[in-house]
């Protein structure tokens, strides 16, 4: 023990008089470990804190202050009764001792036990003997956090001194100018309105020491060393500012005053901070200043050029309006929300009918804003607003006028729409005026502006969406127009917007659909004209082909629900089914875009169980049917070739019946793979409604027939896009079959389909043993044919290997590497070289039918930079030693690889690949070229060190693809000089002269593209360097 | 060339009273290989719109030359198997000081944006410019254009005129 005290005395020595900071430390740990008590340490600092000088006692205090910033948990109450006794007696002390005693107590406000009316007694003292802001930074900043945690502990003690602890922080902050400091003294104004302190006579005090901020204006310095920004500030303060309604009589005349500012950002603040205080105000805390803020609230729309200031203004009238209407009717009072509306009325009505419409879309944006504020200011607009803009409509008579009326009319209905979802009583608030709407919508159909048609088919949209407003009556008379203007509108925006109201409309009102819609396509599609298409001109044989489209994707755009679906997806297949028997004259483009169209039914509707059913029963059978009669029918008669067994009918069918497969419910998935499955292997069409299919069909035993191999395209549409938890029946024998049709087959579609659908099974198997041991064996015998260079067969292993290399890729299975090194040694092979090089893009892109996410697919995130960092060094050296006559390949490779990789990664990998880059600018291959410029363009815009480096290298070789003979590639290489003409300047001005000679050139290209391009880029170089240029 | 037009134009006022035919519609044609597209008046009025008139700006005016419709695509004529252009400019004032600038400008861009086949020949709309002849005569001199564009001072002005701005 006496020893300890001894120790004591001699760190407390050190601490003051040796000026060795770290004792403190120490002191700090003897006291946590109890070897000496605090009040042992304030009677070993006696002589110290009763010195004469100053400094020593300010010493002896901060050794104190530090050692209870440790231990503040560890002190008992008297002892903190005593130390805070203790400070607040220093506080009155020499200035120099201040910091220490204001360290002291905020480590001791950080308990959470503090003894009784400690807190008030603190308070007292620090308002009274410590004036704060002759304090430096940081003591600032002790007292706010002292307050904050007296908030925090002691809050009903706080509030026991009622206004004086509000009026004793507003004299602590006043003139406060740190932003560190403010964002403190802010969070206790704040505390002070939300937590509902007792403001007393000190209302309008406290608001003017902080009101003396608004709008902030600050912006950090340039290394931001402390992480505070305007932003910050700004929402700190308005929490202070739009905290209570006793602040709106001074807050409100200074936002009218701010709006006035110059500052585009003061007046956005304004703008804000009005609209977050109407959630807290009533009516009586702004009735004196509304027509105050609704003049200058008016002025900034109607004159603003900043959208931002626009759209804080709009959200400010929306408040305000919205705050009116919370304001409770008394019998005696004037309804406050119709007064102001009638004031809004009056100032942008007339607007909305002035001979030139200047301000027609402030007014209405304006009105809109107040209408969407409350069901009651939705009701007052309307009801003056919409007969004013049908009147407006009708006496117009210039096209241009009426769709800007049409237009107005459009927002109206949305704003209105947003509101009277929420009021839970009431009809909509457009029910009195749904006749003169309709009468408008119905008159603008009819017109022959093509303007005025899209504009109102998005009015009757918008109508359309609000439940109930439409009558039966007025759907079908709008599924009427719509349906004359998909037969016989053929301007492109019209069809275009025919579909998305059609689309939208139907979500809500099927019924008119399926009895109105659906019906009169059909008879269109099937009508005698169509069938007898041969005798017209080639015309009108192309516009009937373009009707025809238009009913295709209109049948698909409004099966949105699942009973329209039951009507239209049928008439999509008795398409398919007259196309193949030949009646009805369809082209294979109708079939696919037929094709496409269920596609988009099955994208769109296959989240409900119904429609996965139907899809299940009868769609998904009836394509395979189909195509399976096509297959056999193709093989024996010479005459009639079905449609169904063209490539590209297949292709759009795999769309069809891998999207559906994708989306299934997982029971009818499982099944549906079940089915497949024993169609291919088993030849059981016992699913297919057609009793007269032969016995022994032998899909994946190719034999000779093309027709019936390709078909394997259609097994891996359903089996390789189900889910990953989906088991697929026989996988073992399923997969064993496909690759020996992969190989063994030589028609391009089927065995590229049985490796891709090889592929598709591989990726999604879990790993382990078997699997393992599937690739080795695959790997084998994909070896063993590429190997043999007389082998026949050597694409189709090419092919294989390429696409399991990329399942096995995209899950970064281990044994990828094998097969993709495998692949970079054919990029030396005389035959299949090039298509190895080829083979890059395909294996870094996502491909569309199989291998993706849509399918379920398992792919890694970043599996191409992964690929390509650990696989750059073995193409650069493979191309090294590479032959000159299979360079190219290399190059292709590359080039592929790279403008897969995103900017950041090209902009690293760059410098070492510079060279090799440009070696492939002047390949002879276009699609290297062109691969090369695309990766090369975004890199242009910040070039690299490395590539100033090479600038008269790079410039040669564009200098030359400028004349290439493919358009794309002179495109692409005049988009390159355009971007280096904004290379620093010092570098590429030696090259000025000679590019503006080049560049003349391709100002006479026979493409337009081309020349538009080469006028940019040469516009540029000319200023480069040129007096006012840049 | 000033504001003989209210100074007061809202920015977000009715879109029709400004309405531009909009860019330049693509077709098939223009992206097929083999079929040869003349240079006719819109491309012409493209590249003086896209990359000149929008960005001029008179100083002590908030509309620029496109809102006060100095270049018109109707008077834009250009015979490509002639290799002739012709333009018309209108000054927005009979008496607009800037006259010479912007068709000194548009000839400048015209030089650098067309083959050297091209003869180009910028003038004013008749009877829109108090000193039409002179105006006419200066731009047409080939030694005077040339010799104002070695005027490093007048060359600044024409290079700021031709800047593009981002939009």
């Amino acid at each position: 023990m006496a020893a300890d005290s001894a120790l004591l005395v001699s760190l407390v020595e050190e601490f003051v008089s040796g000026l060795q900071d770290s004792k403190a430390n120490d002191t700090a740990t003897g006291v946590q470990a109890k070897q000496f008590t605090i009040l042992q340490l304030v009677e070993a600092l006696g002589p110290s804190l009763t010195s004469t000088t100053p400094h020593t006692r300010a010493r002896g205090v901060q050794l104190l202050s530090q050692v209870i910033q440790q231990c503040y948990g560890d002190l008992s109450e008297s002892e903190v009764e005593v130390l805070i006794a203790f400070y607040e007696n220093r506080l009155k002390d020499h200035y120099v001792i201040t910091p220490f005693v204001l360290q002291g107590l905020k480590a001791l406000t950080k308990r959470s036990l503090l003894p009784t009316g400690s807190a008030v007694s603190m308070l007292r003292s620090l308002f009274q003997d410590v004036h704060v802001q002759s304090l430096m930074l940081a003591e600032r900043a002790s007292v706010y956090n002292m307050l904050l945690n007296l908030m925090e502990s002691r809050e009903a003690e706080l509030k026991g001194l009622g206004a004086d602890f509000v009026f004793g922080f507003v004299q602590s902050m006043d003139g406060e100018r740190d932003p560190r400091n403010l964002v403190l003294a802010f969070q206790i104004a704040k505390n002070i309105i939300h937590r509902g302190y007792e403001l007393g006579k000190f209302a309008e005090e406290l608001f003017e020491v902080t009101s003396c901020y608004f709008p902030v204006d600050f912006s950090p310095p340039p290394n931001d060393p402390h992480g505070i920004t305007q932003e910050m500030l700004i929402l700190s303060l308005r929490a202070v500012l739009t905290g209570t309604p006793r602040f709106a009589e001074f807050l409100l005349p200074l936002i009218i005053e701010k709006l006035d500012s110059d500052i585009q950002s003061a007046k956005i603040d304004s703008l804000q901070t009005l609209t977050a205080c109407m959630s807290t105000y009533e009516h009586k805390d702004l009735a004196e200043f509304l027509s105050g803020l609704w003049t200058s609230i008016r002025r900034e729309v109607f004159q603003t050029a900043s959208e931002r200031v626009e759209s804080a203004g709009l959200a400010a009238v929306t408040a305000l309006t919205s705050c009116l209407s919370r304001s409770i009717l008394s019998s005696d009072s004037e309804d406050s929300l119709k007064t102001f509306l009638d004031v809004v009325l009056k100032d942008c009505q007339h607007h909305l009918c002035e001979p030139d419409l200047k301000l027609v879309w402030p007014s209405a944006k304006l009105l809109q804003a107040a209408s969407s504020a409350s069901y009651r200011a939705s009701h007052i607009v309307a009801a003056v607003v919409i007969p004013g803009l049908v009147e407006q409509y009708n006496s117009r008579t210039q096209c241009a006028h009426r769709r800007t009326i049409l237009e107005v009319m459009q927002g109206f209905i949305h704003t209105v729409k947003n509101t009277s979802q929420s009021a839970d009583d009431g009809e909509s608030v457009l029910l009195a005026h749904r006749d003169a709407l309709c009468a408008v919508v119905f008159s603008a159909l009819s017109e022959n502006s093509s303007d005025l048609q899209v504009t109102s088919m998005r009015v009757l949209s918008a109508l359309g969406q609000q439940t109930g407003l439409l009558s039966e009556s007025d759907v079908e008379r709008a599924v009427d127009h719509l349906n004359r203007l998909i037969l016989e509108e053929d301007d492109s925006s019209v069809s275009v917007s025919v579909i998305v109201c059609a689309e939208s409309l139907s979500r809500l009102h099927p019924t008119a659909f399926i009895t109105k819609m659906v019906p009169t396509l059909k008879q269109e599609i099937f009508s005698e004209s169509m069938v007898q298409g041969e005798d017209g001109t080639p015309s009108n044989e192309s516009s009937q082909h373009a009707v025809r489209q238009r009913c295709v994707s209109a049948l698909a755009a409004v099966s949105t629900q699942p009973s329209v679906v039951q009507e239209s997806a049928p008439v999509l297949l008795e398409v398919l089914s007259s196309a193949h028997t030949g009646s009805g004259g369809f082209s294979v483009e109708e079939v696919v875009a037929v094709c496409f169209s269920l596609q988009r039914i099955a994208d769109q509707t296959l989240d409900s169980e119904e429609t996965g059913r139907f899809f299940y029963d009868i769609i998904i059978p009836r394509l395979l049917t189909l195509t399976l009669q096509a297959a056999l029918q193709g093989e024996g008669s010479s005459g009639h070739r079905s449609p169904l067994v063209e490539e590209a009918v297949l292709s759009a069918m795999v769309g069809v019946i891998s999207t559906a497969c994708a989306k299934l419910q997982p029971e009818l998935a499982g099944k549906m793979a079940s089915r497949v499955v024993s169609l291919f292997l088993e030849d059981d069409v016992s699913f297919l409604s057609d009793d007269s299919l032969p016995p022994h069909i032998q899909l994946l035993k190719q034999g000779e027939s093309w027709s019936r191999s390709q078909m394997v395209c259609l097994l891996m549409a359903c089996v390789c896009s189900l889910p990953r938890n989906v088991e697929v029946p026989q996988v073992e024998r399923l997969m064993e079959q496909l690759e020996e049709l992969s190989i063994t087959c030589s028609h391009v579609l089927s065995y590229t389909s049985a490796a891709k659908c090889y592929a598709g099974l591989v990726n999604k198997r879990p790993a382990g043993e078997s699997l393992n041991a599937l690739i080795q064996r695959s790997t084998r015998r994909v070896s063993s044919e590429l190997d043999s260079p007389a082998s026949p067969q050597r694409t189709q292993a090419f092919t294989l290997l390429l696409w399991l290399a990329k399942g096995l890729l995209l899950r970064y299975h281990p044994l990828s590497t094998a097969l993709t090194d495998k692949l970079f040694s054919l990029l030396g092979d005389p035959e299949l070289g090039p298509l190895a090089g080829d083979c890059f893009s395909l294996l870094m892109s996502d491909s569309a039918d199989v291998l993706n996410r849509g399918c379920h697919a398992d792919v890694r995130i970043m599996y191409r930079q992964r690929f390509f960092t650990e696989n750059s060094a073995k193409l650069l050296q493979g191309f090294n030693s590479a032959a000159s006559d299979t360079k190219s390949s290399y190059l292709k490779a590359l080039s592929h690889l790279v403008s897969s990789l995103p900017k950041e990664v090209q902009l690293t990998e760059l410098p070492a690949l510079l060279s090799l880059l440009l070696e492939a600018l002047s390949c002879p291959d276009q699609g290297v070229q062109l691969s090369t410029l695309s990766c090369l363009e975004p890199v242009l815009m910040e070039p690299p060190p490395a590539l100033i480096q090479q600038l008269e290298a790079l410039v040669t070789r564009l200098l030359a693809l400028t004349c290439s003979s493919t358009m794309t590639v002179r495109i692409a290489s005049l988009r390159c000089l355009h971007a280096m003409s904004r290379f620093p300047e010092h570098e590429v001005i030696p090259l000025r002269a000679r590019v503006l000679q080049a560049l003349a050139k391709p100002l006479d290209d026979k493409k337009r593209l081309v020349r538009s391009e080469a006028v940019l880029a040469r516009a540029e170089w000319f200023l480069l360097g040129s007096p006012g240029g840049r | 060339m000033v504001g003989h037009k209210s100074a007061f134009m809202l920015e977000n006022a009715n879109p029709l009273i400004f309405q531009r035919s909009g860019a330049r519609l693509l077709t098939s044609s223009d992206e097929d290989e083999d079929v040869h597209d003349p240079i006719d008046d819109r491309e012409i009025f493209d590249i003086l719109y896209l990359h000149l008139i929008r960005s001029i700006n008179d100083p002590e005016h908030p509309l620029s030359l496109e809102e006060l419709n100095v270049v018109e695509q109707d008077r834009v004529q250009v015979n490509d198997a002639d290799s002739t252009v012709g333009i018309e400019f209108t000054p927005t004032i009979p008496h607009c000081s800037m006259a010479t600038l912007i068709g000194l400008s548009i000839k400048v861009k015209l030089l650098r944006s067309l083959p050297h086949r091209f003869k180009i020949d910028v003038h004013i709309t008749p009877g829109t410019h108090a000193s039409e002849d002179a105006v006419n005569k200066q731009l047409a001199d080939k030694e005077r254009v040339a010799a104002a564009l070695e005027n490093s001072q007048l060359l600044e002005v024409v290079n700021q005129c031709l800047s593009t701005k981002s939009p």
